[in-house]
């Protein structure tokens, strides 16, 4: 975890930094407990008949990607978090940007994700703007991609975060500011 | 509007225009606190009112983003039927949504095609708004079989350009 500042940013560009595994494997119980949240009843996630004809196999939703990595909120022994997307917060550190807001975010669907998998992320930072004034404040945007793989090294995803970090103009920011 | 027939919704089903049937659902704080959890997002904006008001100066504990995308993806799938494999899905977050709000998904058909791999694909406009204001906007890309006999679950290595 390091800083990234001005003279940093063309060094970095396409490097694929902070490598990290989820820290327990893809599990069928979460699946169940996200599609009942949201009354999800395709039957790929419900139906081991039609798992196994559709999908060969149990997978789940694609949406849940990012949740494999959220860490425990407890475990045994842990004094510090690492945070998800740590290069958006190298950049705010490194640019002197102490607000930030991620404005949209894609994710691009690969190899589908099945129970017993473990997942592994890296992230790439895509592009840091000039600056540039909103009605936020100053600061610059940035796009970080977070690739993701599965234990055979297959990709299954890859999501891209546009980020705004700046300084206050007096404004508020947005309502999920990552700061 | 269309709908699968059968388990399976087929490209040659599908025209631009096309409206996805709404969604609506009354938002509570078991929706939100639910979602969050399922989404392993400990953060305490998503079940903690006093948090929520007092730090992020919203009315209300709110929906976390990974929840919304799971709501996206079932908007849609309830349409494709379990053959429709996403592609890829675009996110704006433009406004909260609380308890107590009853929260509409919409979506329509922008675009279709074929592509050089042969796999077929549709583009959707999607929403999810209260009281008609729009407070995700989603762009989203979902692969239908082409034919009965086709399934898009079977691509991958080259055969799978999303």
């Amino acid at each position: 975890m390091s800083a990234i500042g001005v003279d940093d940013i063309d060094r970095l560009i396409g490097v694929e930094q902070y490598e990290e595994e989820g820290g327990f494997p893809v599990e069928q119980g979460y699946v169940w407990t996200t599609c009942a949240s949201v009354e999800n009843g395709n039957p790929l996630f419900w139906d081991e008949q039609v798992a196994e004809r559709v999908t060969g196999g149990p997978i789940a939703p694609p949406t849940m990607v990012s949740v494999w990595f959220r860490p425990h909120h407890w475990a045994p022994g842990r004094t510090t978090q690492g945070l998800p997307l740590q290069i958006h917060f190298d950049l705010k550190e490194g640019l002197g940007l102490p607000e930030a807001v991620m404005s949209d975010n894609t994710i691009v669907f690969h190899e589908p994700v099945r129970p017993g998998d473990r997942l592994v992320t890296r992230q790439i930072l895509q592009s840091v703007s000039d600056e540039k004034t909103t009605k936020l404040g100053t600061g610059r945007f940035w796009v970080i991609d977070v690739v993701y793989r599965n234990q055979r090294g297959d990709l299954v995803a890859v999501e891209s975060y546009t980020g705004f970090g700046y300084r206050r103009a007096g404004a508020p920011g947005g309502s999920e500011a990552t700061s | 509007m269309t709908a699968a027939t059968g388990d399976r919704l087929l490209l040659g089903d599908v025209a631009v225009g096309d409206e996805l049937a709404p969604l609506s659902y009354p938002v509570t704080a078991t929706t939100v606190v639910l979602g969050a959890l399922a989404a392993r997002d400990w953060r305490p904006m998503h079940h903690d009112k006093d948090f929520a008001v007092e730090r992020n100066g919203t009315r209300d504990i709110f929906l976390n983003t990974p929840n919304q995308a799971a709501w996206f993806e079932r908007f849609v799938t309830d349409w494709t039927g379990p053959y429709g494999r996403l592609q890829r899905m675009t996110f704006r977050m433009l406004g909260s949504i609380f308890p107590g709000d009853t929260m509409v998904f919409r979506g329509a058909v922008t675009g279709t095609g074929v592509d050089e791999t042969g796999c077929g694909w549709v583009a959707l406009d999607i929403s999810v708004s209260v009281d008609g204001d729009a407070k995700t906007t989603c762009s989203a890309r979902v692969a239908l079989p082409v034919a009965a006999d086709d399934n898009p679950w079977e691509r991958g290595g080259e055969r799978w350009k999303p």
